[in-house]
């Protein structure tokens, strides 16, 4: 089943292009929108939502066409905005009864259902009382809670942990883990942070510039290769231990990576092994115990998500690493965002 | 949580909903009726009963004793003022109930942006105007029909003639339907101009009052040098004499204009097409509004 199909989907305004033939297909769980601003996430929520036309191509949710069938893709789904909303003089329960019954649940029904979510968004007394007086993490529980009272089977969630300490955004990523697996919700959800959407998505869709830079699993963004982290002590023989084993592993015909833990504490002394498999333990352990050196620590790494915008930059940095002997400090990973104001894409409709 | 709720007693887990989906039309029902009760404070904080129900209660105070003195003085045959003067007679406090409840009505939502919510669901541009629309209106008829209404019931008991209370009565009710809903569209339009509710309150008694007391004041110039043509003409320009106007020609009114003639039924014909169409214009202000202010 698929829940977003969109098919050379393009919107064009005067002045900018926020979509440019962007075919997606999305299934069911959890899956992240990852793009800078302006890169035409906004743009793409508001064709979703059957609010704004397409200017070339389709797309479909739910198996409806956005086209013909905005108000009944609108009844199905939730939507959680990025900014605020909330009207400070009301209280979390009379607000979410109120948008319950404008998604078309009767008076009683809509009583219910605001009750319920709001519990499972974690919100308990304070719902009766005004929303003026809540802390951002309440509040965002709130505008949750409004996309989520009319059971829909799919939510839009623009930016959910955006202004969130970090102990409320573990919490705002955990719940939306929990939309989908114990409430049976598909969820879309966009951010700009990539290592959010790692924990918690099924799948990662990245949009630049308004064209799909990538889609597929979590698992193949971050597990296609295992990176070993590997630190050693230095001897009397060896004074720069690491110095010795990059050198011995790179003759040994092993694939080191440069660069990526730098700006980190003691990165260092820290070795990037691409492990290709159960040996690779074997010639690292060997290794370090012929040049008479102690392995302080040998531990997987996951890749981040963050590699895909080096994408371009593989093959520079294949390179790299078979020299990697003498890898200079790298620049920090700069992720290859177009600077688009995001105003330009999003203000147009 | 353990994904395994069945042996928590405490939690009973997410429960779906398969009840009905009533859709489109009763999403804007709701809408509608949350705005009309929200006109008079209920199902807002208790502070913002205050003015709605203030008001309310002065503008039935008159015709309670309108009421009380037809019924008190013997020999009496009509009520002391007619039923289409009521509602000139108390413009200011329309005036300032639409001042502070339109802005309640659609900056509100302007201002803390919870328009985007409204669009995100099953309505349309077009279902959120007209909810809006017809609630102001709705709550301005029941402001200004509940006094034509005592005073019609004071004036049974009475025992007036019941033919001519009752046309009377109707006339009125006509007249305080087309004020409703021209003063709710003019209001709307205002409050919806700005998110920021003062201005919204400004705008709106600025463009009842300041027009009225301008008309009022070239008339009496008018009528005191003897251009008399150019008092029907200078009505045209205020809300408050346009429904003047319109009830004077065609509702057997008395006109407050200065000579009491008011507009003879032919000009009245103009007065009744530039309110009917301030109230379409109105309307197409407000889809012109909201057409950019979705997500």
């Amino acid at each position: 089943m698929t829940v977003i199909a969109t098919e050379s989907l393009s919107k064009r305004y005067p002045r900018v292009t926020a979509l440019d033939r962007l075919s997606l297909d999305i299934g069911p769980g959890v899956t992240g929108l990852v793009g800078a601003n302006g890169a035409g996430k906004s743009t793409l929520i508001k064709i979703l939502l059957g609010l704004s036309p397409a200017t070339e191509g389709r797309a479909a949710v739910l198996g409806l066409d956005v086209a013909t069938h905005g108000s009944a893709i609108r009844e199905r789904v939730g939507y959680m905005p990025e900014h605020d909303c909330l009207p400070p003089d009301v209280s979390a329960t009379e607000f979410v009864v109120h948008m319950a019954r404008m998604s078309g649940l009767p008076p009683t029904a809509a009583r219910e259902r605001t009750a319920d979510t709001l519990r499972h968004v974690g919100l308990y007394e304070e719902r009766y009382r005004p929303i003026g007086g809540y802390s951002t993490g309440m509040k965002q529980r709130v505008k949750l809670a409004q996309a989520l009272v009319h059971d829909p089977q799919l939510v839009l969630l623009d930016e959910p942990t955006n202004g969130l300490d970090p102990v409320g955004r573990d919490e705002m990523l955990g719940l939306i883990r929990r939309i989908h697996t114990d409430f049976g919700i598909s969820v879309l959800v966009t951010s700009h942070l990539l290592g959010e959407l790692e924990r918690t998505c099924d799948h990662v869709v990245v949009v630049d510039g308004g064209k799909l830079l990538r889609s597929s699993s979590t698992s193949d963004f971050t597990q296609t290769t295992t990176t070993l982290a590997v630190e050693v002590t230095d001897s009397d023989r060896h004074p720069d231990g690491t110095a010795a084993v990059r050198a011995a592993l790179t003759a040994a015909g092993i694939v080191l990576h440069a660069g990526e833990e730098q700006g980190l504490p003691g990165a260092g002394h820290i070795l990037l092994v691409e492990a290709t498999g159960e040996d690779t333990y074997d010639t690292v352990r060997d290794t370090v115990a012929d040049l008479g050196l102690g392995l302080v620590r040998m531990e997987q790494r996951r890749h981040h998500i963050a590699e895909v915008f080096h994408d371009g930059d593989r093959a520079a940095q294949a390179a790299q690493a078979a020299q990697a002997a003498q890898a200079p400090v790298a620049a920090p990973p700069v992720p290859q965002f177009q600077t688009q104001q995001k105003g330009a894409g999003s203000d147009g409709a | 949580m353990a994904p395994d709720t069945s042996t928590q007693i405490h939690n009973i887990g997410y429960r779906s909903y398969d009840g009905p989906r009533l859709g489109r039309s009763y999403a804007r029902t709701s809408l509608f009726s949350q705005s009309l009760r929200g006109a008079y404070g209920l199902g807002r904080s208790a502070k913002s009963k205050v003015l709605p129900m203030i008001l309310f209660a002065v503008m039935c105070v008159p015709a309670l004793i309108i009421v009380a003195v037809a019924i008190a003085v013997p020999g009496s045959t009509d009520l002391p003022i007619k039923y289409t003067t009521y509602a000139l007679t108390t413009q200011v406090i329309i005036g300032l109930y639409l001042a502070s409840q339109a802005p309640q009505s659609v900056s509100r939502d302007l201002r803390f942006k919870t328009v985007p919510l409204y669009f995100s669901r099953p309505i349309e541009r077009v279902d959120y105007v007209v909810a809006k629309y017809a609630a102001m209106a709705s709550a301005l008829f029941i402001l200004t029909a509940t006094p034509l209404l005592i005073m019609w019931i004071g004036s049974l008991l009475a025992k007036f003639d019941f033919g001519d209370q009752t046309k009377g009565f109707g006339q009125g009710l006509v007249s305080v339907l087309l004020l409703s809903l021209l003063f709710a569209g003019l209001g709307l339009v205002m409050a919806a101009l700005t998110p920021r509710r003062g201005f919204g309150v400004a705008a709106v008694i600025g463009l009842l009052l300041i027009p009225y007391g301008a008309v009022t004041a070239v008339q009496g110039v008018a009528y005191n040098t003897g251009h008399t043509g150019a008092i029907d003409l200078m009505g045209l320009f205020s809300p408050i004499t346009l429904i003047d106007g319109v009830q004077t020609a065609f509702l057997g009114a008395t006109s407050a204009f200065p000579g009491g003639e008011g507009p003879s039924a032919g000009f009245g014909f103009v007065y009744l097409l530039v309110v009917l169409g301030l109230i379409v214009g109105s309307y197409a202000a407000l889809m012109a509004r909201y057409r950019k202010a979705g997500l």
